[in-house]
């Protein structure tokens, strides 16, 4: 029944397209029909000019909107993972890519050391890297940086017209325009592609778009070449992210729904076979995932669903010769249970004997949000892997919250094999998101395209409704409408005048909240995800800017006046940013592949100072790095960080104990702390010597903004640290490990 | 890497408040600087005799007295060390012009306090003065008497050795002191408990006793950069020898300590001891009989135990230096910046050692290399040819990290050599691996018998039909 849909509904904007034909023979003159003709090839170019000049348009407005931050700052990288990219992509265009295939980094991780070409995905740096290459040869002399920053902002804009070419896939061009204008401005996706925030994410969701839409119109058209290039589809997405476990479960859970409700056929037997065989192969290629892909359990359902699919295969072509549907059954029945049975079997010693490796932490907590939080605190420990507030998906979607049920209740309307796709994705990516902030950004195209399909269906009736007012005399001639219309137009019928002006008020309305989403997303954009973070600004007393661009001066202090080859201890978040911006050799970094490394850094930034130099004394340790935001109100500084230093900490020393850290289970840095805090080494490298300081007028020295409180440790004696450098605004602080006592 | 921002520009207008005539300005900044560099070049040739890399003996040392008496009672000593070569600074620790450095360049190697009583000194000297002219490599002496100031016995604290706290209370012992004219308060000691040290004491061995009397001294148990190299003998005990008794002694027995050095981590060396009559011209001459031993020796052992002492204290002896730490792959000669898993590679270090003029190659077999990182991966003792190299050859871990070539040789009255050298090592790249591996060849096999049956079906498909 789905080959039907393999041709899409596309003529529905334009009224008087192909379907009018049959009804022609009515008793219009010959003239009108001319004139009707020529027009009507009229329209046909002027909707595809209108169509294209929409795309362009949104293709621009999708680019221009993530500028802010340029505006705004300057041109220059965002937050923490971007500074790896960007170092990254900095020594593929300088030294080449075999070299970068094979970078060992001696100045991360010390001494471990880490091979950063095993374990990254390179599909961003290559990217960058390609179109700096491109631009170079045009002779267009652009620093790589700059290619860096505006990448992200540039595979929105080819995300757009992915979704508008997903969205006339799955439902027509009307909802395809819709869905490409919404998602170029949905703050969901904006928050990771502003210009700056050179991350996979901005490349990854554009390959996750578009492996998805090319696995879509591979089951749609059951072509192999559609399913080749879902394929590369999913080698590049592969090559971009991490995220590709949600494409090789989603595809095979789909694959599944479509088996278990009956809707097998042959175009999905080739869509997926070839999206998988070949997929696997070339992400294989990939070094960070190698025979991860056929050995680690998130990769199993599909092969599973591989399997299962042979099986069904099989099954039809034993019922092709066989005529006798009793003996089917019985086969049937035999065939499913071994199969079921081997596959299990198959799993189960795999699993036991080690070949196929448990599912990873992170997997982990995807399923079950408490996992993190009870086992890896490390996972628990950063901001974005947070389960996500109410507020942040109305802040992330706004209108597109209300829009996506009554878009899910349009394609279960007119279920097809591609709308029980985009249903499943979306139904999937909703609960991703509610487990993690993050995950949001996996939602946003499926939210914007559910919802684009409710805006859509919603405006095209409603105009229906008054263009069927306005030519009324001549009804019965406009019935070539899309599916489930004849109902409206049935009613219609019988109460011509309220529905008309219930249309335009419901018409009215709609552009009203499309309106309000447009500015909510520029307001969004503009206020809160075009910050740098690496550069700070606050509001004066005189409501002027005030920048705080203490990061980026600390960095280059290290760079100047350290020893080239000088370690520099700090949490594991300034890692990638000391490497880049300070060239120099840090402990931990933002990769955070050695858990018993950042536990390490952890236990020494929250025992004793003594106990602390013992640990710097054999990591090597030159300088010490701290974020404080005592003086300017920082909240996001290393003091609110440090329970979660003591939690990784104590898990794997349990020498450091959290309760040690608190007074009544109540975390508090003034003079009811705890003894252990108020000694402990990050809490004396962020206090030294501010207890002499009048941070806020009326309040005594050593009152701390970022927690309002005064602070309970003022006389802060360093034995084996001294202070080397604190920026303009104290937010960062530099200390110097002195050498062990001469005469001791 | 370039930095990834760009770095501000220089502001370019000239403020307003620059002043009118720049030029005087500069004429005066040009005079200035020509002055500096005359002097820079006058001062040279001073600066190089005194700082000299390769002579690490101390050429300058500054005396303190409580009063100058002490030159001629003491004048054996000093003239031994004028002998040597040195050149003796004599002033009173209360000059008021006191300074051990100027233009933040110490104008001495060594400072010798033989002034126990002084409270304070003068000039810009004070305790926190002489720690740092020890922390920056120089070297100290200090002799202590009954008399000790506060200020002195805190020196010694900071160097790792407690004073008695009973200002009163002197080295007594009943069995081994030295034997005079008349039975006294058994408070001049002959000891003869030396450290065995050949480094320290010289390679002729002290055969008289030496003659102690002063204060006594404990070493601090959480130092372990000091040493006693004379103590005193176990029936010892330090008390007020013209009271009696009310209380055991705070220290008694071998724990008390009359002659102790320090060697610190920067090499700066440092002796301490509780008697100035030590180095006094009364005890370098006087005859000495330890107490129930028959033998009497015509001279005290004093002489020469302080001129080892002070050989070794200046730097004349037990300095060993190391240099030209090579390593490179086998085969090669270059220094690589980074070696790969398994390679094989040659590793030399020269160590000399300082004999008072030249440098002489040492010879030692258990100098030890580690290939280290976080723990020692590879420990290999160096072999040496006689001459000073020493050399070995090892194959890098298979682990990849960033290691440490550590030399790290310590040994009793040697100055500590702590030499490390960092080098990644990388894993292979990715076409260092074998190409084909026989074991695979089962599957090679099967690969191309595949592509070669796919491809006869294909055309047996296709045109055979």
């Amino acid at each position: 029944m789905a080959v039907t849909k393999t041709e899409p509904i596309n003529g529905s904007t334009t009224k008087s397209s192909a379907p009018p034909l049959p009804s022609m023979p009515l008793k219009s003159d010959l003239l009108s029909i001319l004139s009707l003709k020529s027009l009507r090839l009229k329209t046909k170019q002027q909707e595809l000019l209108i169509r294209v000049s929409i795309l362009c348009l949104v293709y621009v407005l999708a680019f221009i909107t993530r500028l802010f931050s340029v505006l705004r700052y300057e041109s220059m990288i965002h937050e923490f993972d971007p500074y790896f990219n960007y170092r990254t992509t900095l020594f593929l265009t300088q030294k080449g890519f075999y070299e970068f295939w094979n970078w060992f980094d001696s100045e991360s991780w010390y001494p471990l050391g880490r091979i950063i070409g095993g374990t990254l995905y390179p599909g961003l740096m290559v990217t960058a890297a390609m179109m700096y290459w491109g631009l170079r040869f045009l002779r267009f002399a652009v620093h790589i940086r700059e290619v860096c920053v505006l990448t992200a902002p540039f595979f929105a804009s080819n995300t757009t017209l992915v979704a508008y070419f997903f969205g006339k896939e799955i439902w027509d061009t009307g909802a395809g325009l819709v869905a490409a204008v919404l998602i170029a401005i949905c703050p969901g996706y904006i928050s990771r592609s502003v210009a700056g925030s050179y991350d996979n994410e901005g490349v990854a969701i554009f390959a996750l778009l578009l492996t998805f839409y090319l696995f879509v119109k591979a089951v749609n058209t059951g072509s192999l070449a559609w399913g080749l290039a879902s394929a590369f589809g999913y080698f590049y997405m592969v090559s971009a992210w991490g995220g590709y476990v949600f494409i090789i479960n989603l595809i095979p859970l789909y694959v599944l729904a479509l088996l278990i409700t009956g809707r097998y056929s042959m175009r999905l037997y080739v869509a997926y076979n070839c999206m998988y065989v070949l997929g696997m192969l070339l992400a294989m290629q990939i070094r960070f995932v190698g025979f991860q892909h056929v050995q680690s359990g998130e990769h199993m359902a599909a092969m599973g669903v591989f399997f299962l699919m042979q099986v069904f295969y099989f099954l039809d072509w034993v019922k092709h010769l066989l005529n006798d549907k009793k003996l089917f059954e019985a086969f049937l029945r035999i065939t499913v249970t071994c199969a079921v049975g081997v596959g299990a079997i198959a799993l189960g010693v795999g699993t036991a004997s080690g070949y196929i490796s448990p599912w990873s932490g992170r997997f982990y907590s995807l399923l079950d949000p408490t996992y993190a939080k009870d086992h890896i605190p490390i996972i628990a420990s950063v901001s974005e892997h947070q389960p996500t507030a109410w507020s942040s998906f109305m802040f992330d979607f706004h209108i597109l919250l209300f829009l996506f049920p009554a878009g899910l209740y349009f394609c279960f309307k007119r279920l097809s094999d591609a709308t029980i796709f985009i249903v499943m994705y979306g139904l999937t990516s909703m609960y991703f998101a509610g487990v993690m902030v993050r995950l949001i950004l996996v939602a946003t195209p499926a939210v914007c395209l559910i919802s684009a399909i409710a805006v859509s269906a919603t405006i095209k009736n409603l105009t229906m409704l008054l263009r069927t007012k306005s030519k009324v005399s001549q009804t019965g001639s406009t019935k070539g409408t899309g599916g489930g219309k004849t109902s409206s137009k049935a009613m219609l019928d019988q109460s011509q005048p309220f529905q008309r002006n219930g249309a335009i008020a419901l018409l009215f309305g709609a552009f009203y909240l499309l309106s309000r989403y447009a500015i909510h997303c520029t307001w969004v954009t503009s206020e809160a995800y075009s910050s740098p973070s690496i550069v700070l600004a606050a509001r004066g007393a005189h409501g002027n800017r005030v920048i705080f661009d203490d990061y980026r001066e600390a960095y280059y202090w290290l760079r100047q006046n350290t020893p080239p080859d000088a370690k520099v201890m700090s949490w594991w978040d300034y890692g990638y940013q000391i490497t880049a911006m300070g060239n120099r050799t840090v402990i931990v970094d933002n990769n955070t592949w050695n858990n018993t490394h950042i536990a390490t850094v952890g236990r020494a930034m929250s025992s004793y100072e003594d106990e602390a130099y013992e640990i710097m004394r054999s990591l090597d340790v030159d300088y010490v790095l701290v974020v404080f935001g005592g003086v300017t109100g920082y909240s996001s500084d290393d003091i609110n960080k440090f329970l979660w230093m003591v939690r990784i900490g104590g898990g794997v020393f349990p020498v450091i104990k959290e309760p040690d850290y608190l007074v009544n289970g109540e975390y508090r840095v003034d003079k009811g702390a705890a003894p252990k805090m108020l000694n402990c080494l990050m809490y004396k490298l962020s206090y030294y010597r501010f207890g002499e300081l009048m941070t806020e007028y009326g309040k005594p020295p050593g009152y701390d903004r970022a927690r309002g409180v005064e602070i309970g440790n003022k006389d802060i004696k360093l034995e084996h640290l001294e202070e080397a450098f604190t920026t303009s605004n104290w937010i960062v602080r530099i200390y110097k490990v002195k050498p062990p006592n001469n005469r001791w | 890497m370039s930095p990834p921002h760009r770095v501000n520009p220089q502001p370019i207008s000239l403020s307003p408040r620059q002043p009118k005539d720049p030029t005087t300005t500069k004429m005066a900044r040009s005079n200035f600087s020509v002055l500096t560099i005359l002097s820079v070049i006058l001062l040279l040739p001073v600066l190089s005799l005194s700082f000299s890399p390769d002579s690490p003996s101390d050429r300058r040392l500054l005396v303190l007295f409580d009063d100058l008496s002490l030159k001629s009672s003491h004048s054996i000593f000093f003239n031994s060390l004028k002998s040597r070569g040195f050149d003796l600074d004599f002033k009173l620790a209360d000059d008021p012009k006191l300074a051990l450095q100027r233009y933040g360049q110490y104008l001495y190697d060594g400072l010798i306090l033989f002034s126990p009583s002084i409270e304070r000194f003068g000039g810009a000297l004070d305790l926190a003065a002489v720690l740092d002219f020890v922390d920056s490599g120089h070297d100290l002496f200090i002799a202590a008497d009954s008399s000790a100031s506060d200020l002195i016995k805190s020196v010694a604290t900071e160097c790792g050795v407690d004073f008695d706290e009973d200002p009163s209370a002197l080295v007594i012992d009943h069995r081994s002191y030295a034997v005079v004219g008349t039975e006294g308060d058994h408070t001049l000691i002959a000891a003869d408990d030396f450290i065995e040290s050949d480094v320290l004491l010289g390679e002729n061995k002290i055969e008289a006793p030496v003659l102690f009397k002063g204060i006594a001294h404990s070493l601090n148990a959480a130092n372990n950069l000091v040493l006693k190299v004379l103590s005193a003998s176990p029936a010892a005990y330090s008390a007020n020898p013209s009271s009696k008794l009310s209380s055991p002694p705070s220290l008694t027995g071998s724990s008390i300590s009359l002659v102790s050095v320090v060697q610190a981590r920067n090499n700066a060396r440092i002796m301490i001891t509780g008697s100035l009559d030590l180095f006094s011209n009364r005890f370098f001459r006087s005859s000495v009989q330890k107490a129930g031993s028959p033998k009497k020796y015509d001279k005290s052992g004093n002489e020469q135990f302080v001129a080892e002492l002070s050989k070794w204290v200046f730097h004349e002896r037990g300095h060993l230096k190391a240099v030209n730490l090579r390593h490179n792959k086998a085969g090669e000669t270059d220094e690589p910046a980074m070696y790969r898993i398994k390679d094989d590679l040659d590793f030399s270090v020269e160590i000399y050692e300082w004999s008072g003029k030249s440098w002489e190659p040492y010879v030692a077999n258990d100098v030890q290399v580690q290939f280290y990182m976080m723990s020692p991966y590879v420990l290999k003792t160096l072999s040496n040819d006689k001459k000073g190299l020493y050399h070995t050859s090892f194959k890098v871990p298979d682990v990849y990290g960033v290691f440490q070539f550590k030399v790290e040789y310590n040994r009793l009255g040697y100055t500590s050599l702590l030499l490390s050298k960092q080098i990644p090592v990388r894993p292979f790249k990715h076409n260092e691996y074998e190409r084909f591996i026989t074991a695979a060849f089962p599957y090679y096999g099967a690969s191309f018998t595949m592509m070669a049956g796919f491809f006869i079906f294909s055309f047996v498909y296709l045109y055979h039909k």
